[in-house]
């Protein structure tokens, strides 16, 4: 079996800048040229000083952000989707089955519990309610998130906090490819060690996992492979 | 054109009509008589829906039965004997000076009798004896809308009626139900002709209803002032909208007629005196007589004609 | 749920004399999904819901639906009754004036029941039932299901006329601004029960609003409009966090952050 056969994301020459019109057009690029891959049970963590375009990756594989040029597929089941030009719908389905996101800030909804934050991307692949509610109660718990706090909404709680309902909603389902964007940023060392825990599992479990961490102590722990950004930069050629 | 042929004209139409200082039969001119009886046709060729004609003023106020009138003016032949109820009585002022107007200027025989007369004009009531085939009923109604009070528009309520949109007439039902714990409405109770339009009784009481379905006799309705004319022909159905957990009731009374001992039958509350003293008696006049006369007798029963009135 | 689309806009265009109220609007929507559009008043989003739920005429392109049968139906061509019929059961529509979605001085009971009456439910006691349900699942006390709305506060309103359209489970729901002019903590209760909602019954719904939070919270898919024409579309978050039209990135950028 070929490498080809088993990646789970493949990057080919994207590229991304932003032009902002309400300063006069100005263009600001930010990677170029991206290639890469990253492979079922693989964990590859992208490298390089901040600002240097790690989350737009991130985000423009998510779909987050708009891809410019180049591709990024994607397997879906049989199938390989390429994000840069997939209608939205494709989008709406390829979050719910294939590619989970834990990005640095939990939106929090008006109303809706901790724990049942958690249990819904789990229950838009199918799980039960009650079996999703009890995986997000397993995982708050490992997550050590005091069980007084499952039943209330978010909004409210600390950043540390947030970040834990946070990486529970990206752990709990089953997407083979996972996106970290920074998860343990605002966890004490039990709490980096539970996730360094998690990721393993998942790996494990054959998981490709693409993320950002800046701990470098986690980030020993969990990768595999580094890819460092800085090879990416863009130099000013996205000028509108 | 010169006068003289257009007067020659006018005079050819005219010949067999009125002579000078006299009424057309009937009072309206033959021509709108005709308009008035294709109206009329339309109306039994689709039970229940409103049509459209063009009202005449008539030497009356609106709200005196002029809908109900032209209609009557408009089926009256020489033959017919004319009886005229308001409420179920044939004595009170309205029922009186329209039987004078049709007498006078008809010419036709009238009577109180039920079973004698071919066309009954009424204001509110039907009367207890059951119509026969030759018998025509004709309706004063002042509001024709059934949905007027719920949807004021008549471009949409025409619309609602042309879709048999009728979910809101059940909302209000609806309503009454949820206010006062059973359909409150007790006169204009809405009914389904034919199982197609909804339409308004006029203010018969809902205990007239059940009256109007399956009857032999043609039921006539004119609205004189909304400028309608809806019919309901004989042996047609008519059902009065209700829920299945709260059915159609008509009115109940807890006592039979003081004058002729009716259980069957719809009172009216009559004042005896000025210290309180009261009774109720058959509304239809000439059913509660009827009924004396072949011997049937209430607890306030007093011999001799005209019994109503003379208690005290 | 099936894998054609539910309403289809074709090249849709609406001019009123020479002002144009919309033109080359396009998109697909499907069962489940939750579109947004997005302008400011006079972008063309009022005229362009109002051409998608068949209460005015194309000057040019077509308004697809498929129907519940299967079939799929241009919007135009449909009969004043077979219109009607789909507004009364698989169409909802919430107006941002409740009263012009609600009977204001029918009760809360009669307002939610009016559906079910219209496609012949003929027992008040389970009218009465399934309005009581439709009360608690938008969170109006059941209670007051004998209240009339002129009673209500503005977000119980709101809610109630949500009930009123979702009792005879539509799959297809329009919303014109459906938070506006509704307190922000009354907004924020309103847009999660929307959003449980629309989840739990897999509807559709177009939603036209200009407030970015309330298509952030409720849309899957965003439509930016302006001047009559839709100039960025894509899914939600992309549009807003990486917005690319010079309107665009001005009307993100005029979001007061907390």
């Amino acid at each position: 079996m070929t490498t080809e056969q088993t990646a789970i994301l493949r990057l080919r020459d994207v590229a991304k800048g932003f032009v902002i019109h309400l300063q006069g057009g100005l263009a600001i690029p930010v990677v170029a040229n991206v290639s890469f891959e990253v492979r079922a049970g693989e964990c590859v963590v992208l490298g390089g000083p901040s600002g240097i375009g790690k989350s737009s990756i991130l985000k423009m594989v998510y779909g987050n952000y708009r891809i410019d040029r180049g591709e990024a597929l994607v397997a879906d089941g049989g199938e390989v989707v390429d994000i840069a030009s997939a209608m939205p719908r494709r989008l709406i389905g390829l979050r719910r089955t294939t590619i989970g996101y834990v990005s640095q800030f939990l939106r929090a909804i008006p109303r809706v519990s901790a724990r049942d934050i958690v249990a819904e991307p789990a229950m838009a692949q199918g799980m039960g309610e009650v079996e999703a509610r009890a995986k997000a109660g397993e995982l708050l718990a490992r997550l050590n998130l005091p069980e007084r706090l499952w039943s209330l909404p978010p909004a409210t709680f600390s950043g540390g906090e947030q970040q834990r309902v946070n990486i529970a909603r990206g752990f709990i389902a089953e997407h083979p490819l996972l996106l970290l964007d920074e998860p343990t940023a605002s966890l004490d060392a039990v709490n980096r060690a539970v996730v360094v825990g998690l990721i393993a599992d998942k790996k494990a479990a054959g998981t490709a996992i693409l993320g950002i961490f800046h701990d470098e102590d986690v980030r020993e722990r969990v990768a595999d492979r580094i890819v460092d950004v800085s090879g990416f930069a863009a130099h000013g050629e996205a000028a509108a | 054109m010169t006068l003289e042929p257009m007067r020659a004209a006018a005079s050819a139409v005219l010949e067999g009509g009125p002579g000078e200082g006299e009424y057309n039969f009937a009072y309206l001119d033959e021509q709108t008589k005709r308009m008035i009886r294709r109206a009329i046709l339309k109306a039994i060729a689709i039970p229940g829906y409103q049509v459209p004609f063009a009202s005449r003023d008539m030497p009356m106020p609106y709200g005196w039965g002029t809908g109900g009138i032209q209609v009557t003016a408009a089926i009256l032949g020489p033959d017919d004997r004319l009886k005229v109820i308001d409420q179920g009585a044939d004595d009170t002022t309205n029922a009186v000076s329209i039987r004078a107007f049709f007498a006078r200027t008809a010419g036709v025989e009238t009577t109180t009798r039920t079973h004698e007369a071919s066309v009954i004009q009424t204001r509110h009531r039907i009367p207890e004896l059951a119509l026969g085939a030759d018998q025509v009923l004709v309706y004063q109604v002042p509001i024709p809308e059934p949905l007027r009070f719920l949807e004021p528009r008549e471009t949409e309520t025409r619309v609602m009626h042309a879709l048999a949109d009728y979910g809101l007439m059940h909302v209000k039902l609806y309503e009454d139900i949820a206010t006062h714990g059973h359909i409150a409405k007790t006169y204009d109770y809405p009914v389904k002709v034919e199982g197609r339009y909804v339409m308004d009784p006029s203010p018969t009481p809902k205990f007239d209803n059940p009256k109007m379905d399956n009857c032999a006799g043609l039921q006539l309705f004119g609205a004189g002032r909304e400028k309608r004319i809806y019919a309901i022909p004989p042996f047609t159905s008519v059902k009065s909208l209700d829920f299945e957990d709260y059915p159609f009731e008509p009115n109940k009374f807890d006592a039979p007629c003081a004058l002729c001992g009716a259980t069957d039958t719809y009172l009216d509350e009559v004042i005896t005196d000025d210290r309180g003293g009261r009774m109720f008696v058959c509304s239809d006049t000439d059913h509660c007589e009827d009924r004396q006369a072949s011997g049937h007798r209430g607890h306030l029963h007093v011999d001799g004609p005209a019994a109503r009135g003379t208690v005290a | 749920m099936s894998d054609q689309p539910l309403l289809v806009a074709e090249d849709l265009a609406k001019y009123f004399g020479a002002r144009v109220g919309c033109r080359e609007v396009g998109f697909e929507l499907y069962e489940g999904e939750v579109l947004a559009v997005v302008g400011e008043s006079g972008s063309g989003k009022s005229t362009l819901l109002r051409l998608l739920s068949g209460q005015s005429e194309p000057t040019r392109g077509r308004v697809m639906y498929r129907m519940r049968d299967g079939v799929t139906r241009d919007i135009v061509s449909l009969s004043e009754a077979e219109r009607r019929f789909l507004f009364r059961t698989d169409w909802g529509f919430v107006h941002q004036d409740a009263a012009a979605g609600l009977r204001m001085g029918v009760s809360a009971g009669g307002n939610v029941g009016e559906r079910l009456m219209a496609v012949g439910w003929r027992h008040y006691g389970k009218i009465r039932s399934e309005a009581e349900t439709w009360l608690e699942r938008v969170e109006i006390d059941p209670a007051r299901i004998d209240e009339a709305p002129k009673v209500f506060s503005g977000g119980m309103r709101q809610r109630l006329q949500i009930a009123r359209n979702l009792v005879t489970s539509p799959r297809l729901m329009f919303m014109d601004e459906p938070t506006g002019g509704l307190d922000v903590s009354v907004q924020a209760r309103l847009l999660d029960l929307l959003r449980r909602l629309v989840a739990d019954m897999g509807l559709a719904v177009v939603v036209v609003t200009h407030d970015l939070a309330v298509a952030r919270l409720l849309s899957h898919r965003i439509m930016v409009m302006k001047e009559g024409r839709v100039i960025e579309t894509g899914l939600t978050d992309q549009v807003l966090d990486d917005p690319r039209e010079p309107y665009t990135q001005l009307l993100v950028s005029s979001i007061l952050q907390v």
